[in-house]
């Protein structure tokens, strides 16, 4: 029953991408929230998740949609606004996270006003609160690199990078490249970023991208199992709101998002250790 | 000067020196450090004293190579300090230190080991043998699988002096490690900062409680962006040096806290 329940909607080409696409992306995304959730950077990323949708509508316009073109330019549009306000801040009285507010909301309003008057198939809908079942072969592709590429890095540099979000003075101390990894993580995150608009969009990526090792890291003390943990809830819960989606006829990105979000409403209720319903201390011991 | 016994040192019995001359250090408010000088060696128990905004903790940083030095230059061991070194080991403040991230004991003791390790090479059973050192040298051996959080001030403490010790660091950079620890931690980190003077290593650390400067320390570096004196802390630790030192209208206290 359970099991039919399951496999029905494996039998639609476009559900077995889809869920392929959300297991893939959900992964990717859950081991690099992880590194967002320690970084403490999880409005950073919100705001230049927002950016990506000026960068797609201008490079629509220019260069007319094609898979590389919308990430180029939404690729493009994080750099610049996250450079940008590192710029405003450096060279005025405003600190980074003001400045980062009005150049994303002022890019953002841009963009939406732009991909209004273009004519693109896609709805306007599909980048803000995305569109795993509009997927295509091609699609698959290209989010299965990005995945595979920035696994692999955040793992080969899963030494230095911890030690840069633990404490940055000490790691520098011990010849870590604390800057230049810095930038590295920032970009990464873009790219990851950007791959998940198909699934869950601009508005919703930022969801994607941190309740999965936020929900872990109420539920235990060990890094490994925050990263792991983390990219096996991201894409077990994604590929799972894929199906859900389809039976009950949701939308399947905010779904996505907000089966997380139910995820880690039980762990915020109900973890051992650090649960608000958590047994009271005992002062005895 | 005896053998000492320390075994990372390089040239076991040599007097290695650390060496700071001239050193100043410029914030956008204006100089922190103005024009420090002194030199010590390995063996010794430095405090740095000074009211806050001193410049205590910029003069670790400046070591440590973490402080952008605007004029001067730090020897050690005869060598330009120029961005860090694996022989220098920097312990920030304990309220500096994100203690809810999810790392154990091991963990932290084991980043002492990422300049032979690398970016993502396995430990090596020196490493190992490295790591399991510092944890029994510190006591920490029990405690190895205790998420940092869970941990004694006291226990804290000497969670970074063992990564220090895996790193095989011969100076030790402490700021403020005092601060914070109720009586019995303060005399038995007293006690393992002596152990480790004694060991050979260099030890440095800013210190604000004056009534225990004498017990600990060998030497004392009273500091107010100047170098207002530095010697053995029987010369240095005078009423007329100190009050100079803490003297109320405390210009730099205000322009740098």
């Amino acid at each position: 029953m359970i099991l039919d329940w399951l496999t029905e909607p494996l039998q639609h080409p476009f559900n077995q991408r889809a869920i392929l696409a959300a297991l893939l992306i959900g992964l990717t995304n859950g081991y690099a929230s992880a590194f967002v959730v320690l970084k403490k950077s999880a409005l950073k990323v919100g705001s230049l998740s927002h950016a990506l949708l000026p960068g797609i509508a201008v490079a629509v316009w220019v260069a007319g949609l094609h898979e590389w073109s919308a990430f180029l330019g939404a690729l493009f549009a994080a750099l610049f606004i996250g450079l940008g306000s590192l710029a405003v801040s450096r060279s005025s009285r405003l600190d980074q996270d003001s400045s980062l507010a009005i150049l994303y909301t002022a890019a953002f309003s841009g963009g939406i006003i732009l991909l209004r008057r273009l004519r693109v198939t896609q709805q306007i809908d599909e980048w803000l609160f995305g569109n795993i079942m509009g997927l295509r072969d091609g699609d698959l592709w290209t989010t299965f690199w990005i995945s595979c590429a920035a696994l692999s890095l955040l793992t080969a540099l899963h030494r230095p990078l911890l030690m840069t979000l633990f404490d940055a003075e000490v790691a520098a101390t011990l010849g870590v490249p604390v800057r230049a990894l810095n930038y590295l993580l920032l970009a990464v995150l873009i790219v990851v970023l950007i791959a998940s608009l198909q699934a869950v969009g601009c508005m919703l990526a930022l969801g994607l991208l941190v309740t999965p090792a936020a929900t872990i890291y109420l539920l235990t003390d060990s890094t490994n199992a925050l990263f792991w943990g983390g990219s096996l809830l991201g894409g077990l819960a994604s590929a799972a709101a894929v199906i859900i989606g389809w039976h009950l006829n949701l939308e399947q990105g905010p779904t996505i998002v907000l089966v997380l979000g139910s995820v880690f409403l039980v762990a915020f209720l109900f973890s051992p250790k650090y649960g608000l319903l958590k047994k009271p201390p005992d002062f005895h011991s | 000067m005896p053998t000492s016994s320390h075994d990372s040192c390089a040239h076991c019995g040599h007097h290695h020196e650390l060496t700071v001359e001239n050193l100043s250090v410029r914030y956008p408010e204006g100089l922190a450090l103005d024009g420090i000088s002194f030199a010590t060696s390995c063996g010794s128990c430095v405090a740095l004293i000074g009211p806050n905004g001193a410049g205590k903790s910029t003069l670790l940083k400046a070591i440590a190579g973490l402080q952008p030095i605007a004029a001067g230059k730090i020897f050690w061991r005869g060598t330009l300090v120029a961005k860090w070194s694996r022989e220098i080991a920097y312990l920030p403040q304990r309220e500096n230190v994100d203690w809810q991230f999810p790392i154990t004991v091991r963990g932290v003791v084991s980043m002492g080991r990422y300049p032979q390790a690398g970016w993502w090479r396995p430990f090596s059973n020196s490493d190992a043998d490295a790591i399991e050192h510092a944890l029994a040298a510190m006591g920490l051996l029990d405690l190895q699988h205790r998420q940092i959080s869970a941990l004694s001030g006291g226990q804290q403490q000497r969670v970074f002096l063992a990564r220090a010790l895996a790193q095989e660091a011969h100076v030790l950079l402490l700021d403020e490690p005092f601060s914070g620890l109720d009586h019995p931690a303060k005399t038995a980190l007293a006690q393992t900062l002596r152990d480790l003077t004694k060991e050979g290593r260099l030890v440095l650390a800013a210190h604000h409680d004056l009534d225990t400067v004498r017990e600990i320390y060998d030497q004392a570096l009273l500091l107010r962006r100047k170098c207002l004196a530095f010697g053995p802390v029987g010369d240095v630790f005078t009423g007329a040096l100190l009050e100079q030192t803490f003297a109320q209208p405390s210009t730099a206290g205000k322009e740098l806290a």
